[in-house]
């Protein structure tokens, strides 16, 4: 085992760029993801019929093909597409769409909108519609019973589920390394080709994702013990990954 | 935008084909060989002995934190290293080389034997305890017991996330290209770089992958009817 390459400046700012990109791809996935999933989710319940297919296919597409797929659909695909765009390339966003982050983010986006999408939708429809009728007596209007009742309701009911859901996306995130964007996976293949160790980089790079994972579940445990009206979770520390088809039972 | 290459999809289809039959058996070899080790795992992590229960712990527990494709890229390197290591103890001389279709098997079963050790566990433990200690009234042997009880009285249990995990690994397995085997998603990487067209080709791999996985639901849903048969009907939450 030979570590001596993590004294080198350049490595370690390889590695310190890697795990910025990385928390930060995870922060804005996240954040996105989980408001898009909202919409997916109340498209498919409320929605106009054609806007609920719609949010149904979108979901069913995204969940049926793999990540790394879409992924490259998008920053190879759709990418050359843009770029074939007359007056593309002189235009603003050009600096986003040229940025293989914003495509990254794309994907974890739609792709935790699809799954989360689902999680919510299943957690919203369980609530029960007494409450919702309440909210109603009380003079509250549509939205306001969105927001303030049903909404809340349906994120207390799948909660542990979603914080699950977010340790899957960061475990998702060294993808990004097959579309040349410097996240800690990439920074080790970096490392590995100019030192020519083969294991001692991965090994780091995993262990730095055990820590996180850690991390990650200690944070949104907290999360959890805080969300106003929960019963503090069983001590499941990762998923299990069997709650994709059927969410939120309680 | 250039024109050079004519061809399209066509021309590829072929390769497309017998790249989608690759994936297909080392999804279905991994998924076999990952059962058995859930089996395994799952038995070692309800065994009343410690050192084994803490063994298969963390198996399950460092797999399941660390993300795939690094464990991928870790096991194809680490496998053949060590096979290479363990072939110069045993006294034979050179390096060995795995093939890719084995070590490609190998590291998505070993991914997928760490969750099906936990949808496993889950669903034995939702085995009634009454069904058991009457198979152990009745005297049945371990064995028996096992395949006789456990196994059916678990199964309606398990498929959900048997079911799950199979679609997963339809999807992992697109991340065997990464360390250059040719299965489906390597095939159309190539052909998407040598045609140009990348959009079509990233497309109609998504479409190959969503007509196996819509498939597979699909066989998964009948086949949980079956093993559920003479079970009241579940109320739908």
């Amino acid at each position: 085992m030979d570590f001596s390459w993590l004294q080198d400046p350049f490595y370690q700012e390889y590695l310190i760029e890697g795990f910025i990109n990385t928390l930060w791809l995870l922060a804005v996935s996240a954040v996105g993801g989980l408001l898009l999933a909202v919409g997916v989710a109340m498209a498919r319940i409320k929605g106009p019929r054609p806007l609920a297919w719609l949010a149904g296919g979108f979901s069913t597409v995204i969940r049926g093909t793999p990540l790394l797929v879409q992924l490259f659909f998008f920053y190879y695909g759709l990418g050359r597409l843009l770029e074939g765009i007359p007056g593309v390339q002189d235009s603003f966003i050009w600096p986003l769409l040229r940025d293989p982050f914003f495509y990254g983010a794309l994907t974890f986006i739609l792709s935790v909108g699809a799954y989360s999408g689902e999680v919510i939708r299943g957690a919203l429809v369980s609530v029960p519609y007494g409450e919702r009728e309440a909210g109603r007596a009380f003079g509250m209007g549509p939205f306001q019973v969105f927001a303030r009742l049903w909404l809340p309701r349906a994120i207390q009911l799948c909660l542990p589920t979603l914080t699950g859901e977010m340790i899957l996306l960061l475990k998702s995130v060294p993808l990004v390394s097959t579309i040349a964007l410097m996240d800690l996976l990439q920074a080790a293949n970096i490392i590995r080709d100019e030192t020519f160790l083969v294991y001692e980089p991965l090994m780091l790079i995993a262990g730095i994702y055990l820590a996180l994972t850690v991390v990650l579940t200690l944070v949104l445990r907290q999360v959890e013990r805080h969300f106003p009206g929960m019963q503090p979770t069983r001590r499941r520390w990762l998923p299990l990954r069997d709650t994709e088809r059927a969410p939120c039972r309680h | 935008m250039n024109n050079v290459s004519q061809e399209g999809l066509l021309d590829w289809a072929g390769p497309l084909l017998e790249g989608a039959v690759t994936t297909l058996e080392i999804a279905l070899l991994a998924y076999a060989i990952g059962l058995l080790l859930g089996l395994i795992g799952a038995s070692a992590r309800l065994s009343p002995w410690a050192p084994i229960r803490g063994l298969a712990t963390a198996y399950s527990t460092a797999v399941r934190a660390v993300p795939e494709l690094l464990l991928i890229i870790l096991l194809y390197y680490a496998g053949s290293q060590a096979l290479t290591a363990l072939t110069n103890a045993l006294g034979l001389p050179g390096q060995v080389a795995i093939n890719g279709f084995v070590t490609a098997v190998g590291v998505l079963a070993f991914v997928q034997g760490a969750y099906m050790t936990e949808v496993l566990r889950a669903a034995i433990l939702a085995i009634p305890r009454g069904q058991l200690e009457a198979a152990d009234a009745f005297g049945f042997s371990a064995w028996t017991r096992f395949h006789r009880i456990i196994i059916p009285a678990m199964l309606p249990n398990a498929l959900p996330g048997m079911s799950n995990l199979w679609l997963i690994l339809i999807k992992d397995t697109a991340l065997i290209s990464v360390i250059g085997f040719s299965e489906l998603f390597f095939t159309v990487q190539q052909a998407a770089a040598s045609t140009r067209a990348h959009f079509l080709f990233y497309a109609a791999a998504g479409v190959i992958y969503l007509a196996m996985t819509l498939t597979s639901t699909a066989l998964f849903t009948r086949l949980e009817r079956r093993v559920r048969r003479g079970q009241p009907i579940r109320e739908e939450a």
